[in-house]
């Protein structure tokens, strides 16, 4: 396990080759700590990691390292999101040490969503850089223990360097345009050094499968650890929601039938997420998924469950972490 | 050129209460063409003011005047009379024409009639587009001569975000096209498209506002 580059129990899961589950949760719009607590225990044990994200459609939350932390205490292991829109390179590197200084291990680079979303659509975005400028700072730090200016990451001449060993990841949307470009995206985010890949949540199955071959012909899924993205539909309305409302998303018509005609959406739309992820783990190249509940953190255990992924791996313990990187 | 529109009329209005002379001054460049601060959109403007002060009552004097750059200081030498004569100057110029004139004459109250938005071109005739963000160092060698910091809303050098459907930007799908999808289809046009491959590194923002406020001295243009 020496090889390790951060030693975090989604890199160990991926690393020995198990099918990985990471989950999502969102921070509460509030300083409310309970919101994350009753989420957390939602999600414990469910997933080798959980994301945690960042003002997620510009929409103020608590701080995805906050709450990052708050779920560490409850014993998750957070998937911190930054995006690029509130925080320069001076901000994000500051909170990159800090977040590896409170004990998270894996950081997941995002552009982010723009602020017209959101409910501060009047004020300033930063876009000091993108998501793959990002992922290739987070390496330079990890593996060159370098600051993005070139400077080395210690507090003086004569301190030791401590540089935040961190897991690299990074999105992919395959539904976006232009299509063709898609994969070319991908490979920069690899040859930026991405470790990790969650893609955007996937309804058109044909589409994912196309691309997954594009994505198998450059050899990407030999280089990055692909997961899958799903987000069980709660509802009817939920359904045609995502298909008519969220950029870059086509839902099948043959989902919005079921869900139709189901008496219970909930439990159809379960059964649908279900038979998705059996379906993902028979492509080639599919390192595992990425569950987002979106508001339905409740519900993660069950799905994973039906779909035969519990129980997930043993975490590593933190001692042991700390003993291997020296 | 710099693209500006006129403020709403209530607001330019209400900055100049209390004024008995007013001189409304036009600029012959960049707001012209973009058809908000010309001699036409003087005329206009006064017209309107001259219809609400009679309406209201109101005892306001207005005169009228065009220079041909309000960002030069020679050219104000043709309205000198006019704005010793007025308590109040409505500039119609972008920003940089109305500070240019505060500093032409520092004891004359003056109010922009103009917001200023962005540098740009006449797309057609009533539509003009962004093209330049004055970053201070130019990319377009890299982009297919389409600038992703001035055109994409997130300023992205590596590709588009999510947000790209069917050619537009997410941000509005009904009147924004997405950068990165126009500078695609003209590297693909070019047989370039290899120029998308390489992955750009984080940009040098000092070059540019964010270096401080901007200046060029030149030697070989000092008299």
């Amino acid at each position: 396990m020496s090889e390790l580059k951060s030693g975090s129990n989604l890199e160990r899961v991926l690393a020995r080759g198990a099918f990985a589950v990471t989950a999502e949760l969102g921070p509460p719009k509030s300083a409310d700590i309970e919101v994350v607590r009753k989420k957390a225990e939602h999600l414990r044990g469910c997933a080798d990691a959980v994301n945690i994200t960042d003002n997620q459609t510009a929409i103020v939350r608590m701080s995805s390292i906050a709450a990052g932390c708050l779920a560490l205490r409850e014993g998750l292991e957070p998937v911190i999101q930054i995006t690029c829109r509130d925080r320069n390179r001076i901000a994000i590197q500051s909170d990159v040490l800090g977040a590896y200084a409170l004990g998270l291990r894996n950081v997941l680079a995002l552009t982010g969503d723009h602020q017209v979303y959101g409910n501060h659509p009047t004020s300033r975005n930063v876009f000091d850089m993108d998501s793959i400028q990002l992922a290739q700072m987070l390496k330079t730090m990890r593996d060159d223990e370098k600051f993005a200016c070139g400077d080395e990451i210690r507090n003086s001449k004569k301190a030791p360097v401590v540089a935040p060993k961190i897991y690299i990841g990074a999105a992919a949307n395959p539904f976006g345009d232009p299509f063709a470009f898609r994969v070319t995206r991908l490979a920069k985010k690899v040859n930026a050094g991405v470790d990790f890949i969650q893609t955007q949540c996937i309804y058109d199955m044909d589409r994912f499968e196309t691309w997954m071959q594009q994505v198998r012909k450059r050899g990407l899924d030999k280089r990055v650890k692909i997961l899958a993205g799903v987000t069980p539909l709660k509802s009817l309305g939920m359904a045609r929601y995502m298909r008519d409302n969220v950029a870059g998303l086509t839902v099948p018509d043959s989902y919005i039938q079921r869900m139709a005609k189901a008496e219970d959406g909930a439990a159809e739309g379960i059964a649908i997420c279900v038979e998705q992820i059996r379906r993902l783990r028979q492509i080639e190249g599919v390192a595992g998924i990425h569950l987002m509940a979106i508001e339905w953190e409740r519900r993660v255990r069950e799905i994973v469950d039906m779909a035969g992924l519990l129980p997930r791996p043993e975490p590593a313990s933190r001692t042991g972490e700390q003993g291997n990187e020296l | 050129m710099i693209v500006a529109e006129r403020k709403p009329f209530d607001e330019v209005y209400a900055m100049l209460e209390g004024s008995k002379r007013l001189l409304v001054l036009g600029c012959g460049s960049c707001v012209t063409v973009c058809m908000a601060g010309g001699e036409k959109e003087v005329a206009l403007l006064a017209a309107t003011l001259r219809l609400a002060n009679k309406k209201r009552g109101v005892r306001m004097e207005i005169r009228e005047a065009t220079i041909e750059r309000q960002c030069d200081a020679e050219f104000f030498a043709a309205v000198a009379d006019d704005i010793e004569w007025a308590d109040t100057v409505l500039s119609m110029a972008c920003g940089v024409g109305v500070q240019f004139c505060a500093e032409q004459f520092p004891d004359k109250p003056l109010f922009p009639a103009l917001n200023t938005k962005f540098y740009g071109a006449t797309e057609r005739q009533g539509l003009w587009t962004t093209r330049c963000a004055g970053c201070g160092e130019c990319v377009l060698d890299r982009f297919g001569g389409i600038c992703p910091v001035a055109r994409c809303a997130k300023s992205l050098m590596n590709g588009p975000c999510g947000g790209s459907q069917n050619g537009k930007c997410e941000v509005d799908p009904e009147n924004i096209d997405c950068a990165w999808q126009l500078i695609y289809d003209r590297l693909e046009r070019l047989g370039q498209l290899h120029l998308l491959e390489e992955n750009q590194p984080l940009k040098d923002w000092s070059h540019g506002r964010d270096g401080g406020p901007g200046r060029i001295e030149r030697e070989d243009a000092t008299l």
